[in-house]
């Protein structure tokens, strides 16, 4: 029995890893919202699908420095994480990828006023090897060059718009990826020449994707704003996790990750 | 010969191999207890049963057992017809043609033409499920005969009827059996389809021929128990010196001057019973014990055990007057002009 | 109670009246709470969550919404992707339905189990699966582009290709079924008959598993209706090329739910009335 699942063994992760790599997508649904009624020691965090890697680490810092106190992630599209929000999960902490999306939020009087904590320009991202000799904005007008691009329903699209329109230029992409994740898979896997993502995606890509700044990406700063939940269950808790993201201490993490401070 | 063929299959624990000799016209019948391997044989015939190499069936000088089913020039007819469900009457019987390479057209005339002649021409646009048992079975009929086959095969072709329809089909299959100018086998275990559809029966038992001969021989000579019990003769091996056989213990006078090992067999009604041992004491007499009773058309048949076991049928008067109960001794006696003994 | 009416039914002959039942009460009366409880049960769970989407559809503006030409444009994209994938599907399905039914070879067991992968796999995997294999760098997909000039993602025919790797898996099982259900006298019957194995297949086999066959085919269909995963991962998202219903409700989430919700209903409507009318059609004709 064991053999036979072995041959499975081997070759499923491996699919499971590649595909998971690209699966921002699909986000998380109500089932995998934590349950209600989380104890007093226990921080629940929705946040912006490319906060991923940052807030991971902080959720372990502030482990530690509170003994006894589990910080709990639920990643995903920050739209998708605001209607959840909305539909009543409980939650203490809301971190979104655009002030759009945490305004709906507050407008709905949920949670208290937003600070912004973080910002995260666009870049062209290309496969390593650049196959469409790509190294500027210009570049991906070309009709030869397959560019992906986020829909502009999501921040990264919306930023990527802001971008190409500030620099005048129109681009025909074969695909509107519905986040930033499934774009950069995109690009990964060569199935596109070049991708607008954020600075921060390139980074965690770790090598499998080059990055290309270009000077409209200013015009097209996506601000990350956090905020705590007016009704947040673990209450002080959930003020001293933003207070945490706020601190220097909670800057340097993002910068290595390649975010900007505000 | 139009058909010669040795049938050997081989299975585990269980082994066919028997000849088979069937001339241009004739009609022989596998005739056979269940298990038998009859419909073994008649499946290794249509090549739906791999047969082992021993296997060779000729038909008309050409070997057909290299053929797959669908080259043999056959047309079966099976047990419970498998006329095609989504097909209609008139269709089921085109399909031979049809994989012959014949036109629509042509073939549904050819069906046409078939279904007439089974007297169903009204129901050709019927459904399989729409039609009655007999009907069915004349389709079946009809569309094996579509093919213009050299052997005709028939697994139990009228078992699958009640009583009263079996009747009818019978007497009407025996008809197109005998227009049909090809070989015909036809497997049955009902020993009256036998006698009266074939020209000569072929009896197995355990995948291997025992018996064999025109419905007439068989009948009077049975060879085995269970043909025995078919034509209803009860049948005894023994050893003759002139009129004389011994039946184990028991010594039979038969009206055959034989020597050395024979079959004696006379028919249950020539079997008396007494009460007491009757006077004027016929040569054939022995004590019996009653081991059963039990109706038998308008008889009574009488199971006897003793020096041998045989069925004897009286009148239910007869046994009224008797007071027959099983376990009771009786006397039972044949007269040697009932018996009829020949060489084993 | 339960008991003198299970004596009742036993009653010769009653049921070849062809009268309707005196009292149709009873007949409920006898039905057995353990199953029907649990049966209505299920059916809420199923058509609940329709009916959600039934209430808070925004019915007032439904109608200038339907116009919009994005939505008739990505109907139009998932019915025709749906529908040539179900095609795909019963051409490569079928033969292989009866391979695994019909063909004894080492292994079997495992390429069965392999055929229901797609069932298991999430979609957004199988998505990834497929690049691999079959985008500008997979392996088969290298050589596509090379020797015709062929690439698969971002095209309406990738939208094919991923609606039938997932959908695939119900054809082949329901096939699978009819065809060991199917009584293989009457092949052999046909056989006799002179029937090559093709004609035996194409003329006895297929009819005689057409309800499993189509049975087969509205769970394919409706399965590459509603693909979303491998479909978005796959050709990914493009108005008018690849964006399919499904695409669009996802999108159309992320800013404006009651236009998710109005496709959704859009969607569901559509796949009800076809499949309702199908299936009567099927139903009438055998």
């Amino acid at each position: 029995m064991f053999r036979r699942l072995s041959r499975w063994a081997v070759a499923l992760p491996a699919v499971l890893v590649l595909g998971l790599s690209g699966c921002g997508s699909g986000g998380p649904d109500a089932s995998t919202a934590p349950a209600a009624g989380a104890g007093a020691g226990e921080v629940t965090v929705f946040a912006a699908a490319s906060l991923t890697g940052t807030f991971t680490e902080l959720g372990r810092t502030f482990e530690a420095a509170h003994p006894g106190t589990t910080v709990k992630f639920n990643f995903g599209s920050s739209a998708t994480l605001a209607q959840q929000i909305a539909q009543g999960a409980p939650v203490d902490v809301f971190a979104a990828a655009s002030p759009a999306t945490m305004k709906t939020v507050t407008d709905a009087s949920l949670a208290g006023a937003p600070a912004t904590f973080a910002r995260n320009t666009l870049q062209i991202a290309v496969p390593k090897d650049n196959p469409a000799k790509v190294d500027d904005l210009a570049d991906l007008t070309d009709a030869k060059v397959k560019v992906a691009l986020c829909a502009e329903q999501v921040p990264c699209g919306a930023a990527a718009v802001k971008a190409l329109d500030a620099a005048g230029l129109k681009v025909t992409p074969v695909t509107l990826e519905q986040d930033v994740k499934a774009t950069l898979t995109k690009v990964e896997l060569g199935e596109v020449d070049a991708a607008l993502v954020y600075r921060t995606d390139v980074i965690a890509s770790a090598g499998k994707v080059t990055g290309i700044g270009f000077p409209e990406a200013d015009k097209a700063i996506n601000d990350y704003p956090i905020a705590t939940l007016a009704k947040a269950p673990a209450g002080d808790l959930a003020e001293q996790f933003v207070d945490l993201v706020l601190s220097q201490q909670g800057r340097d993490v993002l910068t290595k990750a390649g975010f900007e401070a505000p | 010969m139009s058909l010669r063929a040795r049938l050997v299959v081989t299975r585990p624990a269980f082994e066919l191999d028997l000849t088979l000799e069937v001339a241009p016209g004739e009609v022989v019948a596998l005739l056979g207890p269940n298990g038998a391997g009859k419909t073994t044989a008649l499946r290794a015939l249509a090549g739906l049963t791999a047969m082992t190499a021993a296997g060779r069936i000729s038909l008309d000088g050409r070997a057909l057992h290299t053929l797959p089913a669908e080259g043999r020039p056959i047309g079966v007819v099976f047990q419970d017809y498998l006329l095609f469900p989504h097909l209609t009457a008139l269709d089921n019987v085109a399909f031979g043609p049809r994989c012959q390479g014949f036109s629509k057209t042509e073939s549904r005339r050819v069906a046409a033409e078939l279904l007439e002649r089974v007297g169903l021409a009204d129901r050709a646009a019927a459904r399989p499920r729409e039609l009655s048992g007999g009907q069915a079975q004349r389709v079946a009929l009809a569309r094996a005969l579509a093919v213009r086959p050299r052997l005709l095969l028939l697994d139990e072709p009228l078992a699958a009827l009640d009583a009263h329809t079996r009747l009818e089909i019978r007497s009407r299959l025996r008809r197109h059996l005998a227009d049909f100018d090809g070989a015909t086998v036809l497997v049955t275990h009902d020993p009256l389809d036998a006698m009266v559809l074939a020209d000569r029966l072929i009896v197995i038992e355990n995948g291997t021929v025992v018996q064999q001969g025109t419905p007439a021989e068989v009948a009077r000579h049975p060879r085995t128990d269970y043909v025995a019990r078919l034509v209803g003769l009860n049948l005894y091996r023994g050893v003759a010196d002139g009129t004389r056989v011994r039946v184990g213990e028991l010594p039979l006078s038969t009206s055959e001057r034989l020597d050395g090992a024979v079959f004696v067999a006379f028919p249950p009604a020539a079997v008396a019973l007494y009460r007491s041992r009757p006077d004027g004491s016929p040569r054939n007499l022995w004590q019996a014990v009653i081991g059963g009773v039990e109706r038998h058309g308008d008889n009574v048949r009488v199971h006897l055990d003793g020096p041998v076991t045989a069925f004897a049928d009286i009148t239910p008067a007869a046994l009224a007057d008797l007071d027959l109960t099983p376990g009771l001794r009786v006397w039972a006696s044949v007269k040697a002009t009932e018996t009829h003994a020949y060489p084993a | 109670m339960a008991t003198t009416e299970h004596i009742r039914p036993v009653k010769p002959r009653r049921g070849f009246t062809g009268r309707p039942s005196p009292s149709p009460g009873r007949l409920s009366g006898r039905l057995p709470w353990m199953l029907l409880l649990p049966a209505l049960l299920g059916l809420a769970f199923l058509v609940l969550p329709l009916a959600g989407l039934l209430i808070r559809a925004p019915w007032p503006t439904l109608p200038q919404r339907l116009a919009e030409p994005h939505v008739l444009e990505a109907l139009r994209l998932s019915l025709v992707c749906a529908t040539v994938a179900t095609a795909a599907c019963l051409l490569l399905g079928v033969p292989l339905a009866w391979l695994l039914a019909r063909v004894e070879f080492p292994g079997r067991r495992l390429v069965r189990a392999l055929v229901t992968v797609p069932l298991v796999l999430p979609p957004v995997v199988g998505g990834v699966a497929l690049l691999l294999v079959l985008g500008r760098r997979g392996l088969i997909g290298q050589w596509l582009e090379a020797t015709f000039g062929v690439t698969l993602p971002f095209t309406t025919a990738g939208v094919i290709v991923a609606e039938a790797f997932v959908a695939m898996p119900f054809l082949v099982i329901s096939v699978e079924g009819a065809l060991r259900g199917a009584d293989r006298r009457f092949e052999e019957a046909a056989a006799t008959l002179g029937a090559s194995r093709w004609t035996v297949f194409r003329r006895v086999t297929l009819p005689m598993i057409a309800p499993g066959v189509v049975a087969g085919a509205v769970l394919c269909w409706a399965r590459a209706l509603g693909e979303f995963g491998a479909t978005i991962t796959f050709a990914g998202n493009f108005p008018g090329t690849t964006r399919t219903m499904p695409l669009a409700v996802y999108l159309a989430l992320e800013t404006e739910p009651e236009a998710a919700i109005v496709l959704s209903v859009v969607l569901l409507a559509v796949s009800v009335v076809i499949l309702a009318s199908l299936r009567d059609r099927w139903v009438s004709a055998s």
